[in-house]
Protein backbone atom coordinates (compact mmCIF):
# COMPACT_ATOMS: atom_id res chain seq x y z
CA UNK A 1 0.00 0.00 0.00
CA UNK A 2 1.07 3.52 -0.71
CA UNK A 3 2.93 5.38 1.93
CA UNK A 4 0.11 7.20 3.84
CA UNK A 5 1.26 10.96 4.24
CA UNK A 6 -0.97 13.63 5.58
CA UNK A 7 -1.09 16.97 4.63
CA UNK A 8 -2.50 20.28 6.76
CA UNK A 9 -2.41 23.34 6.60
CA UNK A 10 -2.82 25.89 9.26
CA UNK A 11 -1.23 29.64 10.39
CA UNK A 12 2.26 29.46 11.63
CA UNK A 13 0.62 32.59 13.85
CA UNK A 14 -2.89 34.14 14.54
CA UNK A 15 -4.40 36.65 16.75
CA UNK A 16 -5.90 35.32 19.70
CA UNK A 17 -9.68 35.24 19.40
CA UNK A 18 -9.07 35.39 15.40
CA UNK A 19 -10.73 32.80 13.62
CA UNK A 20 -8.61 30.86 11.11
CA UNK A 21 -9.32 27.96 8.64
CA UNK A 22 -7.35 24.60 8.62
CA UNK A 23 -7.15 22.29 5.55
CA UNK A 24 -6.71 19.01 5.96
CA UNK A 25 -5.97 15.75 3.20
CA UNK A 26 -4.53 12.71 3.57
CA UNK A 27 -4.41 10.24 0.79
CA UNK A 28 -5.81 6.92 1.48
CA UNK A 29 -8.58 4.99 -0.29
CA UNK A 30 -10.81 4.41 1.42
CA UNK A 31 -12.16 1.10 0.70
CA UNK A 32 -15.63 1.13 1.00
CA UNK A 33 -16.62 -2.24 1.40
CA UNK A 34 -19.02 -2.07 -1.65
CA UNK A 35 -16.73 -2.38 -4.46
CA UNK A 36 -16.23 -6.25 -6.09
CA UNK A 37 -12.90 -7.43 -7.55
CA UNK A 38 -12.59 -9.29 -10.54
CA UNK A 39 -13.46 -12.80 -9.72
CA UNK A 40 -16.61 -10.99 -8.35
CA UNK A 41 -15.36 -11.10 -4.61
CA UNK A 42 -16.69 -7.71 -2.37
CA UNK A 43 -13.36 -6.26 -1.52
CA UNK A 44 -12.98 -5.84 2.15
CA UNK A 45 -13.85 -2.29 3.87
CA UNK A 46 -10.98 -0.08 4.68
CA UNK A 47 -11.39 2.98 5.60
CA UNK A 48 -10.17 6.09 7.96
CA UNK A 49 -13.02 6.09 10.08
CA UNK A 50 -12.45 9.12 12.92
CA UNK A 51 -10.48 12.03 12.33
CA UNK A 52 -9.35 14.14 15.59
CA UNK A 53 -8.20 18.20 15.30
CA UNK A 54 -6.54 18.53 18.97
CA UNK A 55 -5.41 21.78 20.27
CA UNK A 56 -2.62 21.35 23.59
CA UNK A 57 -5.03 18.53 24.37
CA UNK A 58 -8.04 19.87 23.84
CA UNK A 59 -10.25 18.46 21.35
CA UNK A 60 -11.12 20.71 19.02
CA UNK A 61 -12.69 18.29 16.30
CA UNK A 62 -13.99 15.33 15.88
CA UNK A 63 -15.05 13.57 12.91
CA UNK A 64 -16.84 10.11 12.20
CA UNK A 65 -16.30 8.87 9.09
CA UNK A 66 -18.27 6.33 7.05
CA UNK A 67 -17.40 5.40 3.54
CA UNK A 68 -19.15 7.90 2.09
CA UNK A 69 -16.48 10.04 2.15
CA UNK A 70 -14.67 10.27 -1.10
CA UNK A 71 -11.18 8.64 -1.17
CA UNK A 72 -8.12 11.02 0.01
CA UNK A 73 -9.95 12.12 2.54
CA UNK A 74 -10.17 15.92 2.88
CA UNK A 75 -11.62 18.45 5.81
CA UNK A 76 -11.64 21.42 6.49
CA UNK A 77 -12.69 23.50 9.52
CA UNK A 78 -12.37 26.98 11.35
CA UNK A 79 -11.23 27.57 15.06
CA UNK A 80 -9.71 29.79 17.62
CA UNK A 81 -7.63 30.05 19.78
CA UNK A 82 -5.89 32.43 23.12
CA UNK A 83 -2.71 30.58 23.83
CA UNK A 84 0.25 29.07 21.52
CA UNK A 85 0.42 25.78 21.07
CA UNK A 86 0.38 22.60 19.27
CA UNK A 87 -2.59 21.47 16.77
CA UNK A 88 -2.46 17.81 16.85
CA UNK A 89 -4.34 16.19 14.21
CA UNK A 90 -4.61 12.23 14.25
CA UNK A 91 -6.65 9.86 11.61
CA UNK A 92 -7.52 6.54 12.55
CA UNK A 93 -8.10 3.30 10.25
CA UNK A 94 -10.22 0.24 10.13
CA UNK A 95 -7.25 -1.71 10.09
CA UNK A 96 -6.34 0.01 13.70
CA UNK A 97 -3.42 2.25 12.63
CA UNK A 98 -3.29 5.59 13.61
CA UNK A 99 -1.94 8.45 11.31
CA UNK A 100 -0.56 11.52 12.79
CA UNK A 101 0.72 14.88 12.02
CA UNK A 102 0.84 18.60 13.98
CA UNK A 103 1.34 22.24 13.95
CA UNK A 104 2.33 24.74 15.77
CA UNK A 105 0.91 27.80 16.24
CA UNK A 106 2.22 31.15 17.38
CA UNK A 107 0.19 34.33 19.24
CA UNK A 108 0.96 37.68 17.05
CA UNK B 1 -38.41 16.48 -40.41
CA UNK B 2 -40.31 18.57 -38.54
CA UNK B 3 -40.07 16.05 -35.53
CA UNK B 4 -36.73 15.75 -36.25
CA UNK B 5 -36.11 19.66 -35.71
CA UNK B 6 -38.51 20.27 -32.65
CA UNK B 7 -36.32 17.43 -30.66
CA UNK B 8 -33.19 18.61 -32.08
CA UNK B 9 -33.80 22.22 -30.55
CA UNK B 10 -35.56 20.72 -27.37
CA UNK B 11 -32.39 18.15 -26.80
CA UNK B 12 -30.22 21.40 -28.04
CA UNK B 13 -32.13 23.30 -24.96
CA UNK B 14 -31.61 20.38 -22.52
CA UNK B 15 -27.81 20.26 -23.38
CA UNK B 16 -27.55 24.07 -22.60
CA UNK B 17 -29.06 24.31 -19.76
CA UNK B 18 -27.38 21.67 -18.36
CA UNK B 19 -23.83 22.98 -19.76
CA UNK B 20 -25.32 26.58 -17.85
CA UNK B 21 -25.90 25.05 -14.74
CA UNK B 22 -22.77 22.88 -14.32
CA UNK B 23 -19.74 25.15 -15.22
CA UNK B 24 -18.35 28.43 -14.27
CA UNK B 25 -18.19 29.55 -17.58
CA UNK B 26 -15.15 30.25 -19.53
CA UNK B 27 -14.90 33.65 -18.22
CA UNK B 28 -13.73 32.36 -15.23
CA UNK B 29 -10.01 32.74 -14.01
CA UNK B 30 -7.68 30.49 -12.17
CA UNK B 31 -5.20 31.76 -9.03
CA UNK B 32 -3.22 29.31 -7.05
CA UNK B 33 -2.83 30.26 -3.27
CA UNK B 34 -4.23 33.37 -3.56
CA UNK B 35 -1.04 34.38 -4.84
CA UNK B 36 -0.26 32.60 -8.49
CA UNK B 37 -2.71 33.92 -11.44
CA UNK B 38 -2.62 31.14 -14.19
CA UNK B 39 -3.62 31.81 -17.60
CA UNK B 40 -6.30 29.58 -18.84
CA UNK B 41 -6.80 30.71 -22.29
CA UNK B 42 -4.56 31.73 -24.74
CA UNK B 43 -3.68 33.50 -28.15
CA UNK B 44 -3.83 29.76 -30.76
CA UNK B 45 -0.75 29.66 -32.02
CA UNK B 46 -0.14 30.20 -35.95
CA UNK B 47 -2.11 27.13 -38.61
CA UNK B 48 -3.56 26.29 -35.05
CA UNK B 49 -7.31 24.54 -36.27
CA UNK B 50 -8.39 25.94 -33.34
CA UNK B 51 -9.82 29.51 -32.78
CA UNK B 52 -8.26 29.64 -29.43
CA UNK B 53 -6.65 28.05 -26.67
CA UNK B 54 -8.45 26.51 -23.44
CA UNK B 55 -7.39 25.12 -20.59
CA UNK B 56 -9.59 21.90 -19.80
CA UNK B 57 -10.10 23.82 -16.28
CA UNK B 58 -12.21 25.84 -17.91
CA UNK B 59 -14.30 23.42 -18.74
CA UNK B 60 -14.91 21.89 -15.23
CA UNK B 61 -17.53 22.93 -12.68
CA UNK B 62 -17.35 25.47 -10.25
CA UNK B 63 -16.38 23.23 -7.59
CA UNK B 64 -13.89 21.52 -9.35
CA UNK B 65 -12.24 24.43 -10.90
CA UNK B 66 -12.15 25.76 -6.79
CA UNK B 67 -10.73 22.47 -6.03
CA UNK B 68 -7.56 23.82 -7.86
CA UNK B 69 -6.98 26.84 -6.34
CA UNK B 70 -5.86 25.86 -3.33
CA UNK B 71 -2.45 23.82 -2.89
CA UNK B 72 -4.35 21.88 0.33
CA UNK B 73 -7.34 21.49 -1.64
CA UNK B 74 -6.16 19.95 -4.66
CA UNK B 75 -5.54 16.34 -3.89
CA UNK B 76 -2.99 16.02 -6.19
CA UNK B 77 -0.59 17.61 -4.13
CA UNK B 78 -0.27 14.76 -1.33
CA UNK B 79 1.38 12.86 -4.32
CA UNK B 80 3.40 15.70 -4.55
CA UNK B 81 4.54 15.46 -1.47
CA UNK B 82 5.18 11.28 -1.49
CA UNK B 83 6.67 11.97 -4.96
CA UNK B 84 9.40 14.82 -2.88
CA UNK B 85 10.30 12.35 -0.43
CA UNK B 86 11.04 9.29 -3.24
CA UNK B 87 13.16 12.54 -4.56
CA UNK B 88 15.62 12.06 -1.94
CA UNK B 89 15.25 8.42 -0.85
CA UNK B 90 17.88 6.17 -2.74
CA UNK B 91 17.24 3.48 -4.29
CA UNK B 92 19.19 0.84 -6.53
CA UNK B 93 22.26 -1.18 -6.68
CA UNK B 94 23.79 2.42 -6.64
CA UNK B 95 21.93 3.62 -4.14
CA UNK B 96 21.64 6.97 -5.49
CA UNK B 97 18.81 9.05 -5.28
CA UNK B 98 17.05 11.51 -7.84
CA UNK B 99 18.66 14.42 -5.55
CA UNK B 100 22.31 12.93 -5.79
CA UNK B 101 22.32 13.80 -9.29
CA UNK B 102 19.40 16.70 -9.69
CA UNK B 103 19.59 18.74 -6.82
CA UNK B 104 16.73 20.24 -5.59
CA UNK B 105 13.31 19.50 -7.86
CA UNK B 106 13.32 23.55 -9.07
CA UNK B 107 16.63 22.01 -11.05
CA UNK B 108 13.48 20.39 -12.79
CA UNK B 109 12.27 24.14 -13.76
CA UNK B 110 10.99 24.89 -17.30
CA UNK B 111 11.28 20.95 -18.49
CA UNK B 112 7.54 20.10 -18.52
CA UNK B 113 6.95 23.06 -20.65
CA UNK B 114 9.04 21.34 -23.44
CA UNK B 115 7.67 17.75 -23.23
CA UNK B 116 7.50 15.21 -24.72
CA UNK B 117 10.99 16.26 -26.81
CA UNK B 118 14.30 15.01 -28.71
CA UNK B 119 16.76 13.00 -27.45
CA UNK B 120 19.53 13.31 -29.36
CA UNK B 121 21.61 10.50 -27.27
CA UNK B 122 18.81 7.99 -27.63
CA UNK B 123 17.64 8.86 -31.27
CA UNK B 124 13.95 9.03 -30.26
CA UNK B 125 11.23 11.12 -29.00
CA UNK B 126 11.29 11.14 -25.14
CA UNK B 127 8.46 11.48 -22.94
CA UNK B 128 8.89 12.51 -19.18
CA UNK B 129 8.02 8.88 -18.01
CA UNK B 130 10.85 7.74 -20.83
CA UNK B 131 13.28 10.33 -19.08
CA UNK B 132 12.70 9.08 -15.48
CA UNK B 133 12.67 5.44 -16.21
CA UNK B 134 15.94 6.05 -18.07
CA UNK B 135 17.50 7.60 -15.18
CA UNK B 136 15.68 4.80 -12.73
CA UNK B 137 17.21 2.05 -14.35
CA UNK B 138 20.94 3.39 -16.22
CA UNK B 139 22.17 5.55 -13.09
CA UNK B 140 20.57 4.40 -10.03
CA UNK B 141 20.08 0.63 -11.04
CA UNK B 142 16.69 0.82 -10.05
CA UNK B 143 13.80 -0.96 -11.53
CA UNK B 144 11.68 1.21 -13.81
CA UNK B 145 8.41 2.63 -12.79
CA UNK B 146 4.69 1.38 -14.33
CA UNK B 147 3.77 4.23 -16.75
CA UNK B 148 0.90 5.66 -14.58
CA UNK B 149 1.80 4.02 -11.29
CA UNK B 150 1.33 6.11 -8.54
CA UNK B 151 4.94 6.81 -8.08
CA UNK B 152 5.37 8.12 -11.48
CA UNK B 153 2.69 10.54 -11.66
CA UNK B 154 3.51 11.57 -8.13
CA UNK B 155 7.35 12.35 -9.37
CA UNK B 156 5.68 13.65 -13.22
CA UNK B 157 3.26 15.98 -11.12
CA UNK B 158 6.09 17.08 -9.14
CA UNK B 159 8.48 18.00 -12.02
CA UNK B 160 5.13 19.70 -13.20
CA UNK B 161 5.08 21.76 -10.57
CA UNK B 162 8.36 22.73 -11.06
CA UNK B 163 6.96 24.36 -14.47
CA UNK B 164 3.94 25.99 -12.81
CA UNK B 165 3.00 28.96 -15.04
CA UNK B 166 5.25 28.42 -17.67
CA UNK B 167 4.37 28.63 -21.43
CA UNK B 168 3.95 25.36 -23.56
CA UNK B 169 6.33 25.32 -26.08
CA UNK B 170 7.44 22.03 -27.60
CA UNK B 171 9.18 21.72 -30.55
CA UNK B 172 7.22 20.01 -33.26
CA UNK B 173 10.19 20.44 -36.23
CA UNK B 174 13.65 18.76 -36.59
CA UNK B 175 14.59 15.00 -35.53
CA UNK B 176 10.60 15.06 -34.07
CA UNK B 177 9.44 16.25 -37.20
CA UNK B 178 8.44 12.23 -38.05
CA UNK B 179 6.89 11.90 -34.89
CA UNK B 180 4.45 14.73 -34.98
CA UNK B 181 3.25 14.26 -38.45
CA UNK B 182 2.26 10.59 -37.11
CA UNK B 183 0.63 12.41 -34.33
CA UNK B 184 -1.20 14.63 -36.17
CA UNK B 185 -2.21 11.38 -37.99
CA UNK B 186 -3.45 9.72 -35.50
CA UNK B 187 -5.30 12.59 -33.82
CA UNK B 188 -7.66 13.21 -37.06
CA UNK B 189 -8.34 9.53 -37.64
CA UNK B 190 -11.71 7.72 -37.31
CA UNK B 191 -11.49 4.68 -34.97
CA UNK B 192 -13.30 2.05 -33.12
CA UNK B 193 -16.89 1.16 -32.93
CA UNK B 194 -17.95 4.73 -32.43
CA UNK B 195 -15.66 5.48 -35.45
CA UNK B 196 -14.42 8.57 -33.78
CA UNK B 197 -11.79 10.75 -34.57
CA UNK B 198 -9.66 12.76 -31.24
CA UNK B 199 -10.64 16.03 -33.35
CA UNK B 200 -14.56 15.33 -33.73
CA UNK B 201 -15.04 16.21 -29.69
CA UNK B 202 -12.11 17.93 -28.84
CA UNK B 203 -12.21 20.56 -32.17
CA UNK B 204 -15.34 19.95 -33.55
CA UNK B 205 -17.05 20.11 -30.33
CA UNK B 206 -15.48 21.12 -27.18
CA UNK B 207 -17.51 23.13 -24.80
CA UNK B 208 -20.66 21.41 -25.46
CA UNK B 209 -22.23 18.42 -23.25
CA UNK B 210 -21.30 14.83 -24.91
CA UNK B 211 -23.79 13.36 -22.19
CA UNK B 212 -23.18 14.44 -19.04
CA UNK B 213 -19.69 15.49 -19.16
CA UNK B 214 -18.47 19.33 -20.87
CA UNK B 215 -16.19 18.24 -23.85
CA UNK B 216 -12.62 20.00 -23.36
CA UNK B 217 -10.36 20.65 -26.38
CA UNK B 218 -7.88 17.74 -24.52
CA UNK B 219 -5.22 19.84 -23.55
CA UNK B 220 -2.42 17.84 -21.98
CA UNK B 221 -0.97 21.23 -20.28
CA UNK B 222 -2.86 20.06 -17.02
CA UNK B 223 -1.37 16.88 -17.00
CA UNK B 224 -0.86 14.75 -14.67
CA UNK B 225 -4.24 15.12 -13.30
CA UNK B 226 -6.14 15.03 -10.11
CA UNK B 227 -9.06 12.78 -11.98
CA UNK B 228 -12.06 12.80 -9.83
CA UNK B 229 -13.40 9.86 -11.86
CA UNK B 230 -10.70 7.25 -10.25
CA UNK B 231 -9.73 10.07 -7.53
CA UNK B 232 -5.69 9.69 -8.50
CA UNK B 233 -3.41 11.11 -10.65
CA UNK B 234 -3.40 10.18 -14.32
CA UNK B 235 -0.61 9.65 -17.17
CA UNK B 236 -1.58 11.25 -20.28
CA UNK B 237 -1.33 8.17 -21.80
CA UNK B 238 -3.26 6.58 -19.14
CA UNK B 239 -6.02 9.33 -20.49
CA UNK B 240 -5.30 8.75 -24.60
CA UNK B 241 -6.13 4.92 -23.33
CA UNK B 242 -9.09 5.54 -21.69
CA UNK B 243 -10.53 7.93 -24.85
CA UNK B 244 -9.85 5.02 -27.08
CA UNK B 245 -11.89 2.99 -24.66
CA UNK B 246 -14.73 5.00 -24.94
CA UNK B 247 -15.24 5.32 -28.07
CA UNK B 248 -14.90 1.44 -28.26
CA UNK B 249 -11.62 1.29 -29.92
CA UNK B 250 -8.66 -1.20 -29.23
CA UNK B 251 -6.05 1.81 -27.40
CA UNK B 252 -2.52 1.69 -27.85
CA UNK B 253 -0.23 0.73 -25.01
CA UNK B 254 1.25 3.60 -22.96
CA UNK B 255 4.83 4.23 -23.83
CA UNK B 256 4.26 3.25 -27.30
CA UNK B 257 5.26 4.56 -29.99
CA UNK B 258 1.70 5.76 -31.11
CA UNK B 259 0.82 7.69 -27.94
CA UNK B 260 4.30 9.49 -27.77
CA UNK B 261 3.41 10.93 -31.50
CA UNK B 262 -0.07 11.44 -29.97
CA UNK B 263 1.22 13.20 -27.08
CA UNK B 264 3.80 15.50 -29.09
CA UNK B 265 0.99 16.16 -31.25
CA UNK B 266 -1.65 17.03 -28.66
CA UNK B 267 1.24 19.01 -26.66
CA UNK B 268 1.77 21.30 -30.07
CA UNK B 269 -1.76 22.35 -29.76
CA UNK B 270 -1.14 23.99 -26.84
CA UNK B 271 1.57 25.83 -27.29
CA UNK B 272 0.77 29.27 -25.48
CA UNK B 273 -1.16 27.76 -22.46
CA UNK B 274 1.03 26.99 -19.39
CA UNK B 275 1.91 24.34 -17.29
CA UNK B 276 -0.69 23.91 -14.08
CA UNK B 277 1.37 21.59 -12.00
CA UNK B 278 -0.84 18.75 -11.27
CA UNK B 279 -4.16 19.98 -12.53
CA UNK B 280 -7.95 18.71 -10.88
CA UNK B 281 -10.33 17.54 -13.29
CA UNK B 282 -13.18 15.05 -13.76
CA UNK C 1 -50.59 16.78 -30.76
CA UNK C 2 -48.88 13.54 -31.05
CA UNK C 3 -45.52 13.34 -29.73
CA UNK C 4 -42.79 10.77 -30.82
CA UNK C 5 -40.95 9.45 -27.64
CA UNK C 6 -37.81 11.30 -28.53
CA UNK C 7 -39.95 14.27 -28.51
CA UNK C 8 -41.50 13.26 -25.41
CA UNK C 9 -38.26 12.38 -23.60
CA UNK C 10 -36.37 15.33 -25.07
CA UNK C 11 -39.23 17.76 -23.46
CA UNK C 12 -39.69 15.72 -20.43
CA UNK C 13 -35.95 16.30 -20.13
CA UNK C 14 -36.10 20.12 -20.80
CA UNK C 15 -38.95 20.32 -17.86
CA UNK C 16 -37.09 18.40 -15.34
CA UNK C 17 -34.06 20.34 -16.20
CA UNK C 18 -35.84 24.08 -15.59
CA UNK C 19 -37.52 22.76 -11.91
CA UNK C 20 -34.50 21.44 -10.86
CA UNK C 21 -33.62 24.07 -8.38
CA UNK C 22 -32.23 22.64 -4.87
CA UNK C 23 -35.71 22.54 -3.17
CA UNK C 24 -35.21 22.02 0.76
CA UNK C 25 -37.05 18.74 1.66
CA UNK C 26 -38.51 18.42 4.83
CA UNK C 27 -39.12 14.67 5.54
CA UNK C 28 -38.61 12.72 2.84
CA UNK C 29 -35.77 10.58 3.84
CA UNK C 30 -35.59 6.89 3.38
CA UNK C 31 -35.83 4.26 6.37
CA UNK C 32 -32.55 3.89 6.85
CA UNK C 33 -31.93 7.76 6.81
CA UNK C 34 -34.80 8.12 9.25
CA UNK C 35 -33.46 5.26 11.66
CA UNK C 36 -29.62 7.17 11.20
CA UNK C 37 -32.01 10.22 12.24
CA UNK C 38 -33.35 8.72 15.09
CA UNK C 39 -30.55 7.17 16.59
CA UNK C 40 -28.93 10.67 16.48
CA UNK C 41 -31.30 12.49 18.01
CA UNK C 42 -32.89 10.07 20.53
CA UNK C 43 -36.39 10.45 18.54
CA UNK C 44 -36.53 14.35 19.54
CA UNK C 45 -38.48 16.69 17.29
CA UNK C 46 -36.38 18.12 14.77
CA UNK C 47 -36.70 22.00 14.27
CA UNK C 48 -35.84 24.16 11.50
CA UNK C 49 -33.08 26.89 11.52
CA UNK C 50 -29.88 28.34 10.96
CA UNK C 51 -28.38 25.17 9.53
CA UNK C 52 -26.65 26.08 6.30
CA UNK C 53 -25.60 22.84 3.93
CA UNK C 54 -24.14 23.63 0.56
CA UNK C 55 -23.80 21.36 -2.13
CA UNK C 56 -23.05 21.67 -5.20
CA UNK C 57 -26.89 22.14 -7.98
CA UNK C 58 -24.91 19.17 -10.12
CA UNK C 59 -22.05 16.77 -8.90
CA UNK C 60 -19.27 17.16 -11.61
CA UNK C 61 -18.53 13.61 -10.75
CA UNK C 62 -20.40 11.32 -7.60
CA UNK C 63 -17.53 10.22 -6.39
CA UNK C 64 -15.98 13.59 -5.36
CA UNK C 65 -18.46 15.60 -4.38
CA UNK C 66 -17.78 18.78 -2.03
CA UNK C 67 -19.81 19.52 0.51
CA UNK C 68 -19.88 22.39 3.40
CA UNK C 69 -21.96 22.51 6.80
CA UNK C 70 -22.32 25.49 8.61
CA UNK C 71 -24.68 25.76 12.16
CA UNK C 72 -23.51 28.73 14.56
CA UNK C 73 -24.18 27.11 17.95
CA UNK C 74 -24.34 23.68 17.22
CA UNK C 75 -21.91 21.07 18.82
CA UNK C 76 -23.01 18.03 16.53
CA UNK C 77 -23.88 17.82 12.91
CA UNK C 78 -24.95 14.23 11.10
CA UNK C 79 -24.63 14.20 7.46
CA UNK C 80 -26.62 11.49 5.55
CA UNK C 81 -26.54 10.69 1.96
CA UNK C 82 -30.30 9.59 1.84
CA UNK C 83 -29.99 7.74 -1.56
CA UNK C 84 -26.66 5.75 -1.34
CA UNK C 85 -26.40 2.35 -0.11
CA UNK C 86 -25.81 2.73 3.07
CA UNK C 87 -26.50 7.02 4.52
CA UNK C 88 -24.12 7.30 6.68
CA UNK C 89 -21.59 10.09 6.04
CA UNK C 90 -20.25 11.59 8.65
CA UNK C 91 -21.09 13.51 12.03
CA UNK C 92 -18.84 15.81 13.09
CA UNK C 93 -18.30 17.37 17.03
CA UNK C 94 -17.23 20.61 17.84
CA UNK C 95 -15.60 21.40 20.84
CA UNK C 96 -15.30 24.73 21.86
CA UNK C 97 -12.33 26.40 20.02
CA UNK C 98 -14.29 24.88 16.51
CA UNK C 99 -16.44 27.14 14.83
CA UNK C 100 -19.29 24.91 13.92
CA UNK C 101 -18.41 24.46 10.64
CA UNK C 102 -17.00 21.60 8.49
CA UNK C 103 -16.44 20.92 4.81
CA UNK C 104 -15.57 17.74 3.28
CA UNK C 105 -15.62 15.69 -0.14
CA UNK C 106 -18.63 12.70 0.09
CA UNK C 107 -19.44 9.86 -2.31
CA UNK C 108 -23.17 10.27 -4.08
CA UNK C 109 -24.24 7.40 -5.85
CA UNK C 110 -26.85 8.81 -8.01
CA UNK C 111 -29.32 11.91 -7.96
CA UNK C 112 -30.28 11.96 -4.06
CA UNK C 113 -30.84 14.27 -1.02
CA UNK C 114 -27.67 15.22 1.01
CA UNK C 115 -29.10 15.77 4.70
CA UNK C 116 -27.85 17.34 8.02
CA UNK C 117 -29.10 17.38 11.11
CA UNK C 118 -27.22 19.48 13.98
CA UNK C 119 -27.49 18.62 17.91
CA UNK C 120 -27.62 22.07 19.63
CA UNK C 121 -26.32 23.53 22.39
CA UNK C 122 -29.08 23.73 24.14
CA UNK C 123 -30.13 20.07 23.24
CA UNK C 124 -32.42 20.74 20.49
CA UNK C 125 -32.03 19.71 17.23
CA UNK C 126 -32.62 21.61 13.48
CA UNK C 127 -32.31 19.83 9.89
CA UNK C 128 -31.75 20.75 6.49
CA UNK C 129 -31.76 18.58 3.26
CA UNK C 130 -30.43 19.29 -0.65
CA UNK C 131 -30.91 17.70 -3.52
CA UNK C 132 -27.82 17.20 -5.64
CA UNK C 133 -27.79 16.14 -9.09
CA UNK C 134 -25.27 13.26 -10.08
CA UNK C 135 -24.46 12.74 -13.44
CA UNK C 136 -23.27 9.33 -14.93
CA UNK C 137 -21.96 9.19 -18.75
CA UNK C 138 -20.34 10.85 -21.30
CA UNK C 139 -16.74 10.44 -22.17
CA UNK C 140 -15.44 11.26 -18.59
CA UNK C 141 -17.16 7.72 -17.56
Amino acid sequence: MAKIKPRVKAPKSVAAGEVFTVKTLINHKMESGQRKDKAGEKIPRQIINKFEAIFNGTPVLTADLDPAISTNPFIEFSMKISEAGDLAFKWHDDDGSVYETSKSIAIG
Amino acid sequence: MKTLTKSTLMGGFLALSLGFAATAGEDSTLVVNGETPIPVRAAAPEGSPLPELFSGWVFRSVETQAMQADDFDNPGMIFVDQAWEAWSTPEGSAGKSCADCHGEPDSMAGLRATMPKWNAEAGKLYTLEDYINESRVKHMGAEPWKWSGAQMTGMTALISLQSRGATINVKTDGPVAEMYEKGKEIYYTRVGQLDMACSNCHEDNYGVMIRADHLSQGQTNGFPAYRLKNAKLNSIHARFKGCMKNIRARPYKEGSDEFRALELYVASRGNGLVVEGPSVRN
Amino acid sequence: MNLSRRQALALGGAVITVSLLPVDLAHAASDQSNEAIAAFTGGADIGEGNLELTTPEIAENGNTVPIAVSASGAVSVLILADGNPSPGVATFHFGEMAEASASTRIRLAGTQSVIAVAKMADGSFIQAARSVKVTIGGCGG
